[in-house]
């Protein structure tokens, strides 16, 4: 910026045409805040992850990679996030379908559907844990329907966690689902009517080429908060073992042990495998787009 | 709408509709019902009703403080996104400069990325400048989404602003300052209001950031809601009860203000805007 400010003026004139101007000093800010609380943190718990307590620079990866009790959090994580994704994407798509034109009551629908999202999974865990419970309503209604002689165990274990995540994830995945759906023009499926095609073809055929970009996006989406599970994987799951997912392993690192650069490798790899997961999807969506669109014209 | 009989697919998605609200419903019920309940132990109703548990939830969670806390973070978090993220978002509507797209995924990142993966280098770098702990620890690790929050949202809504509007004011002889204050302001005051009431909901509600940067003196509502919660037990369940359903009712009337300014899917991410 400093260059822009002392150049000559042919300079200026010739950043100015290529859009640099001081009209991008309002950009400093905002920056500044993005450098400093989210670049800098990320790079220096990079670097802090390398340069253990001790042993070498590896160490703490070793360690990670060597001890099952840390290694398997990965897939424990993988376990209930892939799942919990699955669920939300899937029943989110012939919901959306039905939605989509006009229905009486969609706005609504959203409403409530946004009312978990901002709850929060907090209070779902807690909700859980009265609804779900032994002695919760909606035992007791299994074994009112004679569905179950005894209270199904809801809470305190992986079902607990899953639930949790249907529960605040579910909604999230269908707004979205619903945003792409309501973006494809409904005149292509008019058009595919008029050629003869019954509702199936037109789902399989028009609908579902021109959604599935939206839907790996969706899914990635999806599964990043899936993955990240953390306060319901302590609260109403069962945090020691069968739902110690890796953001509890990163925190009990850090604020427990208080070994912050075993806690920051532990969230590093925590993003490794995030980002190998979402850059399959997008892989994947790459391959589908180019066939939809160059395929059929 | 035509040919509802002939549709059993419609049908078996509004089952499935049906049966998530029912759901949904009992997990918030079971939590009010709770905590206006004496004793509930095994039947279909609390054996009978009080309002005792809010006293005790009160006086036992400190909540005048918690509350006070959760308004102070909210609202500097407000001013300060607000304030960095407006003019951000109107160079980035305005102007088209090399590394354009780099800036943008820039401030894509912080939204994309879960805040439990950041957070925790986040705290450690907090923890290092002594600032983890405290109320500024707390609005600093909460403006990190925040503020691409507002430039994204705020970005789509300038560009739908006539710069042919800015250009006039400027042929008319008003400087940059009168052009910010007389022009661009009243045109952006619906898009800030809306941008600032996504981003209150947002900051009320984020549980991973507060919860690894705050201290005793400075957890907002929902992390002292998680508190209580993973202390169960030393506490009464009901009081506990009686402070989800503050942040319960808390966050519905938060939410019933969001939607009277902005569309329920933009409550959950960027879409483009209707207005």
């Amino acid at each position: 910026m400093t260059a822009v400010a002392t150049a000559r003026p042919a300079l200026r004139h010739r950043l100015a045409e290529r859009g640099i101007d001081r009209t991008l000093l309002l950009l400093v800010p905002g920056l500044l805040v993005v450098a400093c609380l989210f670049l800098y943190p990320f790079l220096y718990g990079l670097q802090l992850s390398f340069a253990p307590r001790k042993g070498g620079v590896f160490a703490n990866y070793a360690r990670f990679f060597g001890d099952p009790y840390l290694r398997n959090t990965i897939w424990t994580t993988l376990g209930i996030a892939l799942p919990a994704t699955f669920v939300n994407v899937l029943a989110s798509i012939p919901i959306a379908y039905v939605m989509r034109g006009r229905v009486r009551g969609k706005r609504l629908l959203t409403t409530i559907l946004v009312v978990p999202i901002t709850l929060g999974t907090v209070l779902t865990a807690q909700g859980l844990i009265m609804y779900g419970g032994p002695a919760g309503w909606l035992n007791k209604v299994l074994t009112v329907l004679g569905v179950t002689d005894q209270p199904l165990p809801l809470i305190h274990n992986y079902t607990g966690v899953l639930l949790s995540l249907v529960i605040t994830g579910f909604p999230f995945s269908f707004l979205l689902t619903l945003s792409y759906l309501s973006g494809i023009d409904p005149s292509l499926e008019k058009a595919a009517a008029t050629l003869g095609a019954n509702g199936v073809q037109r789902f399989r055929r028009i609908t579902l080429p021109l959604l599935a970009p939206g839907l790996a996006i969706t899914f990635c989406l999806s599964f990043v908060m899936a993955f990240s599970v953390f306060p319901s994987a302590q609260l109403v799951g069962d945090p020691a073992n069968e739902t110690r997912v890796i953001s509890i392993a990163a925190y009990h690192a850090a604020f427990e042990e208080y070994d912050y650069s075993m806690g920051s490798a532990v969230a590093m790899l925590m993003a490794v495998v995030m980002l190998i997961v979402i850059g399959l999807v997008m892989a994947w969506r790459g391959t589908l787009y180019r066939g939809a669109t160059g395929g059929k014209g | 709408m035509t040919g509802w009989v002939a549709r059993p697919g419609r049908w078996v998605v509004w089952a499935v509709v049906v049966f998530f609200f029912v759901n949904l419903a009992g997990v918030v019920l079971s939590v009010v019902v709770d905590s206006f309940g004496t004793q509930w132990f095994g039947t279909w109703l609390p054996d009978g009703f009080t309002t005792h548990w809010y006293a005790d939830a009160w006086r036992e969670f400190g909540l005048s403080d918690v509350l006070l806390t959760t308004a102070i973070v909210a609202l500097v978090v407000i001013a300060v996104s607000v304030a960095v993220g407006v003019p951000a978002a109107y160079a980035l509507a305005r102007r088209s400069f090399p590394g354009k797209r780099l800036v943008m995924l820039l401030f894509v990142l912080p939204i994309l990325i879960p805040p439990i993966t950041y957070g925790i280098p986040l705290a450690t770098v907090l923890y290092k400048f002594h600032l983890a702990g405290t109320i500024t620890g707390v609005i600093l690790a909460n403006l990190v989404p925040s503020v691409p929050f507002v430039v994204l949202t705020m970005t789509p809504f300038i560009e739908q602003i006539d710069p042919k509007i800015e250009a006039a004011a400027r042929m008319s002889g008003a400087r940059t300052v009168s052009v910010f204050t007389r022009i661009l302001g009243p045109l952006l005051l619906p898009g800030i209001l809306a941008a600032s009431i996504l981003v209150l909901v947002r900051t009320v509600g984020m549980f991973e950031l507060t919860f690894l940067t705050a201290g005793p003196d400075s957890t907002t509502l929902v992390v002292a809601l998680y508190n209580s919660v993973f202390a169960a037990g030393i506490r009464a369940n009901q009081s506990v009860d009686a402070m989800a359903t503050i942040y319960t009712a808390s966050m519905l009337v938060l939410l019933l203000v969001a939607l009277r300014f902005v569309n329920p899917t933009q409550l959950v991410t960027r879409i483009r805007e209707e207005t």
